[in-house]
């Protein structure tokens, strides 16, 4: 056992204690082992955050939003228990979502599976069709809606939704979306469209809560991001391809992911890289191809593309004749370099502290990047121990992104969804701005608020809080009733108090706790016309759409 | 034009809804002196080849370096690139622009890009949005400065994007509108309007942060919005949009031109110029891009009609491409670029700019384009002399190193 790897078994021996002694209450499962020598860490966060609020927080960005009784779960607990927990999701039982998930065939499939079963239509078919010899009805019979292409990505979103709102493994999914968006590739992009669902499955996935290097090998090899940022097609100057159906056609070289696997992947764009730099990474990856792109769909290495020569990657030198090496060792210089671990530290402080996070918290994630190899839960948990995650300032100071808005409103209405409700749910995504799987560009979604807040976007934010609340979205169902059982209808305030303990656990701020109160006399909420004398009969309905719509529940 | 209630749009103090009373009257007294000029950015994302958009044939460097995407010099009457002056011509696919050009509406700015010797999309994005070249730290973008250096007026139209998201350059105090679409700009549930005025309220008052601002700038362009009824609003003189982002986002900046919302500047996106791998020559994939951004533009000076002398379009994308084309057909980053300017009282039917030369040593570091027109002096020309906004806020350290380029008489 390496340094390392011993340091890790103790810690985790020290969370499992904190989980099953100090913090009293629920066992965290063990992490077996024995080992000591470290200082064990805080039983308690250090904040100055008062009562439930550091479990608010932590729930509010470590998961897609608080369900009703989490607050209770995790004080029950030990908040530092229930994190230690979420950094190993694989101790977390999630049949539930397993099995939620289980009509959807696509995603267990293979890349060559997916090209045979969702065949792309035959190009002549569309001729006949313009041309009226096929009906469409011949079309529709010979290429099911259901056994189109379109359908892999059409379940991958779904998916997503489900994990993000069903879940126990919160975090997990959590750093897939944040994954998935720091490599971001594009569903819509030719081919791509039978890869998509695979590069989640096998490059991001296994890896989310794992090495950052392995993140880079995985995807570096993926069909999806080879065709994505073009490097399949990278060749050494003047080659010919030999065989197959461009046989006779030259290539040579594609700087596109050499490029973004400097500014995006790893370095950052201003990490010290020139432009002679993507050349030589560019050279250095030529021969990393596709393996028969619309049957195979698999990673291969062509030695006939490769440019042999030397190359020199930030000042280093790597020997010519490396062949696949090569890229190997372009990962390995990489993912060593000072400058991707601040990268990597500046965008994981980004996403669970603030839009500008604070410089010293940045600098000990990226030593600790440094000193584990690059070890996402080790970063994670500095970023998760520290003073400046509890900070008052780091409270609710984030701007959820579209799809963080949507799941957390299911969520907090005690929801579910099944596939074609997730579907529906990711439609709604993408009318605030983030359709899933479909950012174009290499760098991904924008995590920060300004991005997110606009007058359009808003204004689609609230149409579906009132979609959601009133039951219009099929497939999905809210539990309103639960949410404010016990609760007199007669009484509006009182089903208020209920409304806003759930769904923003108490934490609305006065004015808007005053407008919602001065919404309950109106006839909206009421359901009473002026003359009306009877009691009222709350629209709870709309009074959670305003608690959802509201500011406050914008924020996490 | 006045709404119940306007409020301060420019950011700091903590303020209180009934306070704005008094800026409101002051607001609406300027609301005259603004002269009914628009302008509208259109940004072709992903860096668009500007040696295809506008091909230099002229220039002995262009021959051969282009072996499979490169452009036959024109040939009257034929699917060829289109003269302009002998030495550049369109890509065939932007005919639907040839009469706006031969009616000296439309000009051509070419070589034109940054400074900053970026080839990353998204810094050379954001430095032509913030228009601050090698800058990242500028809180605003450009286009919310030209209209936040105008008379104050008291519509919440001064600046829209059409797009999901609220882009660099329109970021700012100016309380910039974006919306997808202008028919479902509203909150759609209750045919009573109940749901509208309780998120209203929830927004109206509270804290002064970037969700309560936009919320109240939303409710109060909604309202507008539905007053003008400009959704109804239909394309005049036959124009014909195609389909697709950009036409359907010039289609509704018409709508709010002709709808008198107050609109100063717009902003549209078009996708699809990143163009590694087949990018075609006279067909193909980006001959199928410049037949949309023709279309729409020249759809747009056609539903305008008469409307179109206060109206410029600029056209910009954040660098060029490769000179040679790559090994698959296609063109990596570059540097400079082309740029339209449309309407408005430009002297158009020419291309403006110096041409630096495609030779081998005339290259920028061996293989792009050179620039030789900073981007920054066509955009505070366009700025000033068609908006008639003040020089001083719009380029913060920018020292214009040439003359005007005379787009303006």
């Amino acid at each position: 056992m390496n340094e390392v790897a011993e340091g890790r078994t103790a810690r985790a021996l020290v969370w499992a204690l904190i989980g099953l002694g100090i913090l009293a209450g629920c066992s965290a499962p063990a992490a077996g082992g024995v080992g000591g020598g470290e200082q064990p860490v805080a039983a308690t966060p250090p904040t100055s955050l008062a009562d439930d609020r550091p479990i608010i927080h932590a729930l509010s960005r470590l998961t897609y939003g608080a369900r009703p009784g989490d607050l209770e779960r995790v004080r029950a607990i030990g908040l530092l228990a229930w994190i230690d927990r979420q950094l190993r999701p694989r101790t977390i039982d999630d049949s539930a979502t397993q099995q939620a998930l289980a009509e959807l065939a696509t995603l267990r499939m293979p890349i060559s599976e997916l090209l045979r079963e969702y065949p792309r239509p035959d190009p002549k078919l569309r001729e006949k069709m313009a041309s009226g010899e096929t009906t469409r009805q011949e079309m529709q019979e010979r290429y099911p809606m259901e056994k189109r292409p379109v359908q892999i990505a059409a379940e991958l979103q779904a998916a997503k939704v489900v994990r993000a709102v069903t879940s126990e493994r919160q975090l997990e999914e959590v750093m897939v979306d944040f994954w998935f968006n720091h490599f971001n590739v594009f569903a819509n992009k030719g081919d791509l469209r039978w890869y998509v669902s695979a590069y989640e499955r096998d490059a991001i996935r296994p890896h989310a809560l794992g090495k950052f290097p392995d993140l880079v090998r995985a995807t570096a090899r993926h069909p999806a991001m080879l065709f994505y940022l073009d490097n399949w097609l990278s060749a050494r100057p003047n080659f010919t391809v030999p065989v197959g159906p461009n046989r006779g056609r030259k290539a040579g070289l594609n700087e596109n992911y050499a490029r973004e696997l400097m500014e995006l992947h790893t370095l950052g764009v201003d990490g010290g890289y020139t432009q002679k730099d993507v050349t030589e990474v560019a050279r250095a990856f030529t021969g990393w191809t596709i393996d028969r792109p619309q049957t195979h769909g698999r990673f291969i290495f062509r030695p006939g593309m490769h440019d042999p020569g030397e190359k020199v990657v930030v000042g280093q030198r790597i020997a010519a004749g490396g062949g696949q090496e090569d890229g190997e060792r372009v990962i390995e210089i990489l993912t060593r370099h000072p400058s991707t671990a601040r990268f990597v530290a500046t965008k994981l402080a980004r996403r669970f502290v603030s839009d500008t996070p604070p410089p010293a918290l940045v600098a000990r994630v990226a030593s600790t990047y440094t000193s584990t190899g690059g070890d996402i839960p080790a970063m994670l948990r500095v970023i998760f121990e520290s003073r400046e995650f509890y900070a008052e300032d780091a409270y609710r100071a984030k701007i959820k992104k579209p799809f963080e808005f949507v799941a957390s409103a299911v969520r907090a209405l005690g929801g579910r969804a099944d596939a074609q409700g997730g579907l529906a749910l990711a439609r709604a995504s993408a009318e605030i701005g983030e359709p899933l799987y479909l950012a174009q560009p290499p760098t991904g979604y924008a995590d920060r608020g300004e991005v997110w807040v606009n007058a359009g976007a808003l204004l689609a934010r609230m149409n579906f809080a009132l979609g959601l609340a009133s039951g219009r979205y099929p497939h999905v169902t809210v539990e309103l009733p639960a949410l404010v059982a016990g609760a007199d209808p007669s009484s509006p305030a009182a089903v208020l108090d209920r409304l806003l303990a759930a769904i923003v656990a108490d934490q609305a701020g006065s004015q808007t706790r005053a407008v919602l109160v001065a919404q309950l006399s109106e006839p909206q909420i009421t359901r009473l016309s002026p003359d009306d004398r009877g009691p009222a009969n709350t629209d709870v309905a709309k009074l959670a759409a305003l608690v959802i719509g509201s500011p406050e529940f914008q924020r996490r | 034009m006045p709404t119940r209630r306007t409020f301060l749009k420019a950011g700091g103090c903590a303020l209180v809804a009934y306070a704005a009373a008094p800026r409101f009257l002051l607001r609406a007294a300027r609301a005259a002196e603004t002269n009914g000029k628009v302008l509208v950015a259109v940004f072709q994302r992903g860096a668009v080849d500007g040696l295809s958009m506008v091909m230099p044939h002229g220039d002995a460097g262009y021959t051969g370096v282009r072996p499979s995407i490169g452009l036959q010099p024109p040939k009257r009457e034929s699917e060829r690139a289109i003269d302009l002056d002998g030495f550049f011509a369109f890509h065939p696919a932007l005919a639907p622009l040839v009469p706006l050009w031969e009616s000296q509406a439309l000009a051509v700015v070419h070589a034109c890009g940054s400074p900053d010797t970026t080839r990353s999309h998204f810094d050379a994005q954001d430095y032509m949005e913030t228009g601050t070249p090698g800058i990242k730290s500028t809180p605003d973008g450009w286009l919310a400065r030209a209209v936040g250096g105008r008379p104050a007026s008291a519509t919440p139209f001064r600046a829209v994007a059409i797009g999901s998201a609220l882009p660099r350059t329109l970021q700012g105090d100016v309380g910039a509108i974006s919306m997808q679409s202008i028919e479902r700009f509203d909150v759609r549930a209750g045919s009573d309007g109940s749901a509208r005025q309780g998120f209203e309220a929830l927004y109206e008052q509270g804290v002064r942060d970037l969700l309560h601002g936009t919320g109240r700038e939303t409710f109060e362009a909604v309202k507008m919005l539905r007053s003008a009824n400009a959704s109804r609003i239909a394309p005049a003189n036959g124009a014909d949009y195609p389909r697709g982002q950009l036409g359907g986002a010039l289609r509704q900046i018409a709508q709010l031109i002709k709808a008198n919302v107050g609109l100063e500047v717009a902003f549209a996106d078009m996708q699809g110029w990143d163009t590694h791998v087949g990018q075609g020559a006279e067909r193909g994939q980006l001959a199928l891009r410049f037949r949309e951004f023709g279309a729409a533009l020249a759809a747009f000076a056609q539903d305008l009609g008469g409307k179109m002398a206060d109206v410029v379009v600029l056209t910009m994308s954040e660098f060029g491409r490769t000179v040679a084309e790559n090994g698959n057909r296609g063109t990596d980053h570059g540097h400079a670029t082309a740029m339209l300017v449309l309407g408005g009282g430009v002297r158009g039917g020419r291309v403006y700019g110096r041409w630096p030369g495609l030779g081998r040593h005339q290259l920028f570091e061996g293989r792009d384009l050179a620039v030789t027109t900073d981007f920054r002096t066509l955009f505070a020309e366009v700025a000033t002399r068609h908006l008639g906004a003040p020089a001083a806020p719009l380029f913060p350290g920018f020292r214009a190193t040439q003359p005007s380029l005379g787009l303006f008489a």
